[in-house]
């Protein structure tokens, strides 16, 4: 295959990807073939990934193009590859959620997301990069080091979903899989250029996903387009007798909505909360001509004040640990992971706690620290109870603007991708990331990000944020989509056209972009 | 309310965490600016307000009772940090006084 060639193929959506499979214009063997070229070349930089499986995916493509070959039916996403977050349970690959204490572990059996991948043809490249256990917000707490943002390798991928978006954003997968706990699609997603979304909580299956805070966990795809994003949330989603709390009711229809593209009549909150001091300008300005942009589509714009929302920071860094607390106890050294101290005449109960100590982050001990602190008698109802009531406050708060509007809009971050070593030791500044993406999580409904323009000051990338009630996740793409479609109809073609770096389109390299999204023009 | 450096030895302790005494140091002060930053949800008036565990208000979801395969006992074995005579080797569980 010639470079030339190869390189188109990275550039390819994996609707495009999908159809040439299809249709017999390039085999599943070569579009495979052409992404390990790309990491290859760009993933000492980039770090998206822990793990390359270039013989398993070179497999699994062949067995597409086998089954093409013998005139089986192919799935709306057979041969297109994807980079998966190593969170999910693989059983040809290691699993690790970014700690050193699974370093290296080879699960028993795969994760309901990965073996409906696999049925559908998808190939999975290998796993991606996040903070340890999904806890954070640049994938500066991974125990294997950083991933970096492709438009700027100083900066920070977001997180905890880090190197999934970054992966994406550099062309070496057209998807990948994330998961969201308090942001952690959405805000790499948003500081990386990309689309990111959050499913309505049950949408999609926790079965063989690391848990990290279970009624928060919540897999979700990203991809370069609102298209491609909504394909891969329907070829995940669905539910799962393995999962108590899936949900039993038919998949929106995100493909369709992602088509209709079309907002007019549809009324849109912009939430009061959610904006203002403390972010940075240049997300405030795209933000609002996002809102104005979607007002000229025909949109009906109205503020919508959701006055528990500034409770909700403070309500998930009591939530969340301590569900972790509790999750993380099952690393015990004892059934699989890392065990220190087994000299033969520790305890069990010391060889444990050196384990830990060895084995956890210091995000990790924090956050378990902290949410063992919340649970205790004697504290419990001034903290975890009263994070909990908070919980249906913010709830009401989301039930009451649903009564007036369809959607609610917001950026999806304060501030645009920070730069690596900024906050790593500031845990409350790092907190401040996932801000507007919280409540969503909180109540369980359906959230997502897709890219309004880049900051004037920086030149880095912005996201706009969607929510929708439960189980109204197609909303989220109808207007995703038609945002997407009016602002590269400005641009004269989608953001990352305009990016530099490696988040600039293959075969471009470093020439520097000379679009408008820095600016909106008439 | 502050949290001090023994209290969070006790929870160390509790949370099977042996951290070092420089860790000690270095979370006991970050866990208190968090701390106080989360106290906030007690500004918030909320009583008789029902707390949330779950954004599903799913109950006793029940399968039928089916037998299926375990998995390989060779497979799972294989992940420990030690094992013998096709069983899990762990530490001793008992002191010797």
């Amino acid at each position: 295959m010639s470079t030339a060639r190869s390189t188109e193929l990275t550039g390819l959506t994996a609707a495009q990807v999908a159809a040439a499979v299809a249709a017999g214009e390039v085999s599943a063997v070569e579009v495979t073939a052409a992404h390990l070229d790309r990491i290859a070349a760009v993933d000492s930089q980039v770090r998206a990934f822990l793990h390359v499986a270039a013989d398993e995916a070179l497999a699994a493509a062949r067995a597409v193009d086998d089954r093409r070959a013998a005139g089986e039916p192919l799935g709306p996403l057979a041969g297109v590859p994807l980079a998966l977050k190593d969170v999910f349970t693989t059983t040809d690959m290691p699993t690790t959620a970014g700690s050193r204490i699974l370093e290296g572990w080879r699960p028993p059996y795969d994760a309901t997301i990965t073996r409906r991948l696999r049925r559908a043809g998808v190939v999975l490249l290998g796993k991606t990069n996040m903070d340890e256990f999904a806890m954070g917000s640049s994938t500066e707490n991974s125990a294997f080091g950083p991933s970096h943002n492709p438009w700027d390798l100083a900066r920070v991928p977001g997180g905890s979903s880090g190197g999934s978006a970054a992966a994406v954003t550099a062309c070496e997968a057209p998807l990948a899989m994330g998961t969201d706990t308090g942001g952690s699609i959405r805000q790499p997603a948003a500081v990386c250029g990309i689309v990111g979304v959050k499913p309505t909580y049950g949408g999609s299956s926790r079965y063989g996903l690391i848990a990290f805070a279970s009624s928060l966990d919540t897999p979700g795809p990203l991809a370069r387009n609102v298209l491609d994003a909504a394909l891969l949330h329907e070829a995940i989603s669905g539910h799962d007798p393995r999962d108590s709390t899936s949900v039993d009711a038919p998949v929106p229809p995100v493909v369709a909505a992602a088509r209709q593209a079309d907002v007019a009549g549809l009324r849109v909150g912009v939430v009061t909360e959610l904006g203002g001091e403390g972010y940075q300008p240049g997300v405030l300005a795209r933000f609002g001509e996002a809102v104005e942009l979607l007002e000229s589509l025909g949109a009906k714009i109205v503020e919508v004040s959701c006055p528990h929302f500034t409770y909700a920071l403070p309500a998930y860094y009591l939530i969340a640990p301590s569900e972790c607390s509790s999750n993380l106890a099952r690393f015990d050294a004892m059934r699989y992971g890392l065990r220190v101290g087994d000299d033969g005449s520790l305890s069990a109960d010391e060889v444990m706690s050196l384990t830990r100590a060895a084995g956890f982050g210091p995000e990790v001990k924090r956050r378990i620290i902290l949410g063992t602190y919340a649970l205790s008698s004697g504290y419990y109802d001034a903290y975890y109870g009263k994070a909990q009531q908070v919980r249906t406050l913010i709830c009401r708060d989301f039930d009451a603007a649903f009564e007036q509007v369809d959607v609610l809009v917001s950026p999806t971050t304060p501030t645009t991708a920070f730069a690596i070593g900024e906050r790593a030791d500031d845990p409350m500044a790092m907190y401040l990331a996932d801000l507007c993406t919280i409540p969503s999580d909180l109540a369980g409904n359906a959230a997502l990000s897709v890219p309004c323009g880049l900051a004037p000051e920086d030149g880095l990338p912005v996201g706009l944020q969607v929510m929708a009630p439960a189980l109204g996740d197609d909303r989220l793409y109808r207007v995703a989509a038609a945002v997407e479609a009016a602002l590269e109809r400005r641009w004269g073609g989608p953001l990352l056209g305009q990016a530099k770096g490696l988040a600039a389109p293959p075969g471009r390299g470093e020439a520097s972009g000379t679009g408008e999204a820095g600016g909106i023009g008439r | 309310m502050p949290i001090t450096r023994d209290e969070v030895a006790h929870l160390a302790r509790l949370s099977r965490l042996a951290l070092s005494e420089a860790e000690l140091d270095h979370f006991a002060g970050q866990l208190d600016v968090i701390l106080t930053a989360v106290a906030r949800v007690q500004e918030v008036a909320a009583d008789g307000i029902p707390p949330m565990t779950h954004a599903v208000p799913v109950v006793n979801v029940f399968r039928d009772d089916v037998v299926v395969p375990s998995l390989p006992r060779e497979v799972v074995l294989s992940q420990a940090p030690a094992a013998e005579q096709g069983r899990f080797r762990v530490p001793r569980i008992l002191a010797e006084d």
